[in-house]
Order: C-alpha cells, then sequence, then structure tokens
C-alpha cells in the first residue's frame, strides 16, 4: 500500500517537472510572434475539416443504407468500399487521390484532393456509426410505421433514421474529432494548414518543441470545442428515452 | 368483409399456419384464443401483411391483398393495428403520433390532422397528454395512444395483437374499456388475447387455434361454456 502511494507521489513529482520543462523549453514570446500564422493555417483546417466532416456524414448515411439495403450489388459496393478503407492508411489514401489520379490524368487541387480523401475515409467509418445506429432501432417501430400506412422509405425517414440519429450523436463525435485531427495529414500534399505552417516555422527558426507544442494546443482547443457543440446538441435533442419503454423485459 | 382462404406459412422449417380459413363481417368482433405458438398472432399480422403468407388468399373489402401487384403500405391503410409493446414513436409527441400517417399517408392538412387527433384523445380519455412524450406515460395510457394513432387512419378494421399482454394488472381493465367502445360503435375487429373475460363479453365469434389450424369457431356462449374438441377443452381448463 504505501510503495503504491510512494509511486503515485513520485508520478506527480515528475509529471510537474516535465511541465516545468516544458514551460521552460518552449519559446513563448517567438510562439505569440508566430501565432497570426498559425492561426492562418488552423482556418485552412477548419474549412477542410468542416466540408469533410458535412461530405463525410452524407456518405456515411447513403452507405449505410447501401449495407442494409436488400439489394445485392448496392450491398456489395458498399461493404468493399468500407473494408477498403479501413484497410488502408490514411496517407496512402490521400496520395492515392492526390498523385494516383494525376497519373490518370484528373489532376486536382490540393484542396480538392484533402477535401475528397478526408470525406472518402469518413464517409466509411460514419457508414459503420450509422448502421449500427440504425440496426439498434427496435423492428417494433418499423412494425408500427408500416402498421399505419407509411411506405418503407417513409417509415425510414421519420422513424427510423431520426432516432438512430438521436442514438449516434456520440459516436459520430468521436469520428468528427478524429476527422479533425487527421487532417493535418494532408499537409504531405503541400497543403498549407496548421500542422504544414507550424513545419515551416519550426525549419526556419528550429524551435521545434515551440512550434509542435503550440499547434497541440491549437488543436485541442478546436476539438474541445467541437466537443462542446455536440455535447449541447445531444442535451438539445432529448433523452434517448427508447429504453424506459415499459414491458420491454416482456418482448419476444 | 374479410375472407381468408386457405392460408399457410411457414418460418424455415417450422410450419406456422396449415391452410387457416375464416371470415370476419362488418361490424362483427371475431376473438382469437390459443397457447403461444399456436399461430394467432402470424394469422393475425398476415392480414396487414406484416408477415406475407406462402400461399392462400386473404380477401379484404372484395380484393386479394396478396395477389401479385398489390402496393402493401397501401393495404395497411385500411388496417389498424395495435401491438403488444405498443411501439409508439418515442421521439414524438403524443399528438405527432397520432397525426403522422394522417397528414403523410393521407395528405391532411396539419389542422384537420390535429383536430382529427384530439378527437380520437377525447375517445380514448387522454386529451390532456397531447403534449406529452411517450415516455411519461403509463403502459394503459401509451397503449390507448397506439389505439388511438391507428384509428387515426380511419381503417376498415382494427387488428389487436395481445395488447393487454404487456401491460400491468390494474392496467388492462382501461384498455380494454376503450376497446369495448369501439366495438360498441361497430368498428370490425380480430382480436388476439387471453382475456376470455373480454371474449365472451365482446366476442361475436371465438375462433380457438391449435398447431396451426383452426380446430374449432362458434360464438362465445358456445365455444367457451361448451367446447366439442379435446384441445379446446384442454385450453380451456388452463385459462378459465
Amino acid at each position: 500500500m504505501t510503495s503504491i502511494i510512494d509511486f503515485l507521489t513520485d508520478l506527480i513529482l515528475e509529471l510537474l517537472l516535465l511541465i516545468q520543462t516544458i514551460k521552460d523549453i518552449v519559446n513563448w514570446e517567438l510562439l505569440i510572434r508566430t501565432l497570426p500564422r498559425l492561426l492562418e493555417g488552423a482556418k485552412i483546417s477548419l474549412i477542410i475539416s468542416l466540408f469533410a466532416v458535412i461530405l463525410g456524414v452524407t456518405l456515411g448515411i447513403l452507405v449505410a443504407i447501401g449495407r442494409l439495403s436488400k439489394f445485392w450489388p448496392t450491398k456489395a459496393l458498399a461493404s468493399v468500399y468500407v473494408a477498403f478503407i479501413r484497410g488502408t492508411p490514411m496517407i496512402v489514401q490521400i496520395f492515392i487521390v492526390h498523385y494516383g489520379l494525376a497519373e490518370l490524368g484528373i489532376r486536382l487541387p490540393a484542396m480538392a484532393s484533402g477535401i475528397i480523401a478526408l470525406s472518402l475515409n469518413s464517409g466509411a467509418y460514419m457508414g459503420e456509426v450509422f448502421r449500427g445506429g440504425i440496426q439498434s432501432i427496435d423492428m417494433g417501430q418499423t412494425q408500427a410505421g408500416l402498421s399505419v400506412g407509411l411506405s418503407p422509405t417513409q417509415v425510414f425517414r421519420y422513424i427510423v433514421f431520426p432516432q438512430a440519429f438521436r442514438r449516434v450523436i456520440p459516436s459520430m463525435g468521436n469520428e468528427m474529432v478524429t476527422l479533425t485531427k487527421d487532417s493535418s495529414l494532408v499537409n504531405f500534399i503541400g497543403i498549407a494548414e496548421l500542422t504544414y505552417k507550424a513545419t515551416l516555422a519550426a525549419a526556419r527558426t528550429y524551435e521545434y518543441f515551440t512550434m509542435y507544442i503550440g499547434i497541440a494546443i491549437v488543436y485541442f482547443a478546436i476539438t474541445f470545442v467541437l466537443s462542446q457543440l455536440l455535447a449541447s446538441l445531444e442535451r438539445r435533442m432529448g433523452p434517448d428515452d427508447s429504453n424506459s419503454q415499459p414491458g420491454k423485459g416482456l418482448r419476444r | 368483409m374479410i375472407q381468408i382462404v386457405n392460408l399457410e406459412k411457414a418460418f424455415g422449417d417450422n410450419h406456422v399456419l396449415k391452410g387457416v380459413s375464416a371470415s370476419v363481417s362488418p361490424g362483427e368482433v371475431v376473438v382469437l384464443i390459443g397457447a403461444s405458438g399456436s399461430g394467432k398472432s402470424t394469422l393475425l399480422r398476415c392480414v396487414n401483411l406484416l408477415e406475407i403468407p406462402d400461399s392462400g388468399e386473404i380477401w379484404i373489402d372484395g380484393v386479394d391483398v396478396t395477389a401479385k401487384g398489390v402496393v402493401k403500405h397501401e393495404v395497411r391503410r385500411e388496417t389498424g393495428m395495435v401491438f403488444q409493446q405498443f411501439n409508439l414513436f418515442p421521439h414524438k409527441r403524443v399528438i405527432d403520433n397520432i397525426t403522422l400517417a394522417p397528414k403523410k399517408v393521407r395528405g391532411m392538412s396539419a389542422e384537420d390532422a390535429e383536430e382529427l387527433a384530439m378527437d380520437l384523445l377525447g375517445k380514448v380519455d387522454l386529451a390532456d397528454k397531447a403534449q406529452s412524450w411517450p415516455h411519461q406515460l403509463s403502459g394503459g395510457q401509451q397503449q390507448r395512444v397506439a389505439i388511438a394513432r391507428a384509428l387515426a387512419m380511419q381503417p376498415k378494421v382494427m387488428l389487436f395483437d395481445e395488447v393487454t399482454s404487456a401491460l400491468d394488472p390494474g392496467m388492462t381493465g382501461e384498455v380494454l374499456t376503450v376497446m369495448k367502445e369501439l366495438a360498441a360503435d361497430g368498428m370490425t375487429m380480430i382480436v388476439v388475447t387471453h382475456e376470455m373475460a373480454f371474449a365472451r363479453e365482446v366476442g361475436d365469434k371465438v375462433i380457438f387455434m391449435h398447431n396451426g389450424v383452426i380446430v374449432e369457431e362458434g360464438p362465445p356462449s358456445d365455444l367457451l361454456a361448451n367446447p366439442i374438441h379435446e384441445a379446446t377443452k384442454d385450453f380451456l381448463s388452463k385459462v378459465l
């Protein structure tokens, strides 16, 4: 028992020391001077992330519908797509879209390539998130919707999807945060976003530690705000009361 | 009004309906009884095509709804259904649960649909709950909303699938009362239930099912009091 307490005390002291060291090593004055340029990069990062999130969610919904479809070609197409994206590194996907397509004669501006690659990547993961959400909605909901004469499409649109969407907000939020962080990868195809700007500034001043700690703080600030927004969206949409239906335990 | 002819349905190897024929006249209340697994719920769910029969015919108002080319959700507009688990839409308020189908399927205006919904909520004695969420209601109240929701489509027949089985004992009464009133109003009803008192009091005809076939049918006074077949006697001795 005492040894654990000793260990924890040591650990905390080490951590405090580390924080102190970081504080001392970071060139705060330089960081503040470079901040406007970093924020310019952050703006590009945000634009890319925003487009990729919107397109990714849209694509994800289509992928989920495709995978749950009874029509086998759509099902196969969606499954292959998800498997491919999940099984390959994101940086490779970005290179394929930007440099690979260029060799086939499709030359896209770096921004477009970046947004397309990130959207395609996110679409696959969002697709899995939505598929899980849709499948989690009780069959009774579909049957009740059908029984009042709604068409299958109407049942999906008015009954199943709204409930599934509410339920997947937390995992969708995770995916959005991941995507925002992964947008840093597009600096490898020469987009002047946050990481790119920091790398430039670091190379010029040799203050690598300062610059990367600096953008770590900026990335954290962005994802923190995003998480808060999602949490408030979740609260606004009311409680997920699907588990408080009386008689649920009696379901056959 | 409803003619069921030689209906068969299997789930894999499990032959649930083995050639069932029955008829329901306008305004008639038909009560389906039988042990679990006898096929009564499946028969009910075939009538509004939630289950598609393997063979046989179902005629509703002169239309064979099992024929090719029949649009299922158009058939379901005419057949209201109430489920054991209520299945209210938890993301919609009580009133919106009721107005959804009239608006989206019948193309009713929002005002007309709400007027209709309030009228029906009055009938099931829940007018004050119009703005509540389903999870704020008791089981009995939820089931009454589910009945109002089905009635909002002004169906030709109402199908009740063990609607009191998931309720606390104290709440079955309020739901059965609503069903009695409906029957008194002349609604055509097919009711799957274990409530023998309801069958006796409200039913015009009782059908006893056993292992996927109709064993015996007749007025409740006859069938419940003087069953002929062994299986019927056996079942009734357990539930009465």
